[in-house]
């Protein structure tokens, strides 16, 4: 396992992938959170402020968690190509040809993105933190870098963007199509889930059911959502914090079973 | 280095209805250089994607020594197989490659650099194959299926896309890999490749068995063409054929079939001709290999028992041009 380790390690960082997603995500996420940070801490003299319904705190947290609300892509798209880069330039047939069991591969892939999951995610905080602190800190209310659920905020951002990491690697193995599983994972994640997390949400039948969806289990996870902060009334409930943790695992562990007894299974040629 | 043998045993494979390998059933000996031929598509790269692990047969069974490859711990070490020239990243390096396969086949990465500098990319290692040429591409799935000293060699069409020299390059390292007791399988649709170095070969055509055997005992089967050019057609046209010999008139000259060379001079000098040339052409496997593939479908037995008397497709003497004057038409 060991070997197969490194071997997923040498495939990372030998193209060009991860330091332009990196930057591509340093960029984003700094724009984010400072456009909010300012957009919330400034007044801008409409009758209904931020500050009305947030305090200071909340603000503050609110901004560090886009990390994950919004940041949660990039880990997406790492972990998944990690998988489908593979199917798509063929290297699929030297991996198996070096490594024949085939649950090594994908155990392997999983394992190895808890690391880069964790370099990414701590990479995102720190980003949205040097973005949104300043911010913060001259034009509103402070940004209580100190502050003991600011913290918890920030660490659990980190393990939250880890696990979606592990996410696109077992979504990976289920949707092995390169250009499928960017465009799924981009519509899901930008479209479908929001939107489903509203709709689902808006009828009692169904509000339990938005709740499990990844997103939302995420969202339940940091303890703190920029959506679930704005959805004021309408919002549907989260689950615990620890349920929100139970739900990502399971998301992970299904995926990647499934994908191993399903295109895992198949002739590679 | 002694290598075990690979055995396919009634090995079939079939996509739906489509059966791509049928019944298929030959071994390749250890310590010797197997051609495995047939045209595209008849079933090479199923059969040994399916020894490889990659595909599961629908029935019978392809093994290295006693085990499955999927059962065979760091199988690079004794299996080295180069598939197709299209594997890799195309924004990963040659190094970079060979490092993400170097881990599993149990290799220090100083191994890497080694088998560059021995297919011929060692300046152009640090490049992206993206921008390789076909031929280097070649030569890095040769170099990733020597990673690990396999003394199994499988390597698939390895001539597609290399250039003259480097099909006489890969003939010598054929060669050199079978000099050091190495067992190499090497699949072809065109025989001419790999004719200078297997010793063996397996034909097959839509996915069955046509045939096994050495080259040697391939060659046998094959019509031996000699080229006869004298100072007088029509008096050679003559005496050729008042020897019974199996004769195609050419516009200038004669094609002599399945006689020595010797024979034919022998009788040309008895008639006082002046001979020009006396070539020759020695066993046309080509010829040989387009006849046992042309009829995929017959069964193996169709082809045991000819002897070099067998009607030849005779695809290796350029065909007369479309106005030749017959050696009538000239008196």
């Amino acid at each position: 396992m060991t070997a197969a380790l490194v071997a997923e390690y040498r495939k990372f960082f030998s193209t060009r992938l991860w330091w332009v997603l990196a930057l591509v995500m340093v960029g984003y996420l700094a724009l984010i959170a400072g456009g909010f940070a300012l957009s919330l801490s400034v007044d801008t003299g409409a009758e209904a402020q931020p500050s009305d319904f947030l305090s200071p705190q909340e603000l503050a947290t609110t901004i560090y968690s886009v990390t994950s609300a919004i940041g949660y892509v990039f880990p997406l798209i790492v972990g998944s190509l990690a998988v489908t880069s593979e199917f798509r330039y063929q290297t699929i047939t030297g991996s198996l040809l070096v490594e024949p069991r085939r649950s090594v591969l994908v155990i392997a892939k999983l394992l190895s993105s808890i690391p880069m999951g964790l370099a990414y995610g701590m990479l995102a905080t720190l980003t949205v933190v040097a973005a949104g602190a300043p911010v913060l800190e001259l034009a509103g209310d402070g940004a209580f870098l100190g502050d003991g659920e600011v913290i918890e905020t920030l660490v659990l951002s980190v393990i939250v963007m880890v696990l979606w990491t592990m996410m696109g690697v077992a979504f990976g193995t289920v949707l092995t199509n390169q250009v499928a599983a960017i465009v799924v994972v981009l519509a899901f994640t930008q479209l479908i889930e929001p939107i489903a997390r509203v709709a689902l949400g808006a009828f009692d039948a169904t509000s339990e059911i938005s709740k499990f969806l990844p997103g939302a289990a995420a969202d339940a996870l940091l303890g703190s959502s920029f959506f679930s902060s704005f959805g004021t009334g309408s919002g549907p409930e989260l689950l615990p914090q620890w349920g929100g943790a139970i739900v990502m695992v399971v998301y992970i562990l299904v995926l990647a079973v499934v994908g191993r007894v399903t295109t895992f299974r198949r002739d590679i040629g | 280095m002694t290598a075990p043998a690979i055995t396919i045993e009634h090995l079939t494979k079939r996509f739906g209805d489509f059966t791509a390998v049928d019944d298929l059933s030959f071994t390749v000996a250890p310590g010797r250089v197997t051609g495995f031929l047939g045209p595209n598509g008849s079933g090479k790269t199923t059969t040994l994607r399916m020894l490889l692990g990659l595909m599961q047969p629908t029935s019978g069974r392809a093994i290295v020594g006693e085990s499955d490859y999927r059962d065979i711990r760091r199988p690079a070490q004794l299996v080295g197989a180069a598939l197709e020239a299209s594997s890799f990243h195309p924004g990963r390096t040659g190094l970079g490659h060979l490092r993400t396969l170097a881990p599993q086949v149990g290799v220090p990465d100083s191994r890497c650099h080694e088998v560059l500098e021995l297919v011929g990319l060692d300046t152009a290692k640090k490049r992206r194959v993206g921008g390789y040429s076909m031929g280097m591409r070649q030569r890095l799935g040769l170099a990733a299926s020597l990673l690990g000293d396999p003394s199994i060699i499988i390597l698939d069409e390895p001539a597609n896309g290399l250039d003259p020299q480097g099909i006489a390059w890969l003939r010598g390292l054929l060669r050199a890999l079978a000099a050091d007791g190495r067992t190499v399988l090497v699949s072809s649709h065109v025989l001419a490749e790999v004719q200078q170095s297997v010793d063996d070969v397996v034909v097959i055509g839509s996915g069955k068995l046509i045939h096994a055997s050495t080259l040697t005992e391939l060659e046998q089967l094959a019509s031996r063409d000699v080229l006869v050019r004298t100072a007088d057609y029509q008096a050679a046209d003559r005496v050729l054929r008042e020897q019974g010999w199996r004769v195609d008139p050419h516009l200038e000259h004669h094609v002599v079939h399945d006689v020595d060379a010797a024979e034919i001079g022998a009788a040309l000098h008895r008639a006082n001709l002046e001979v020009h040339q006396l070539a020759d052409h020695g066993a046309d496997l080509e010829a040989v290999f387009l006849r046992l593939t042309e009829s995929s479908d017959a069964p193996t037995s169709q082809f045991v028992g000819h002897g070099p008397t067998a009607p030849p497709v005779d695809v290796a003497a350029p065909p007369p041009p479309p106005a030749a004057p017959t050696a009538g038409d000239l008196s």
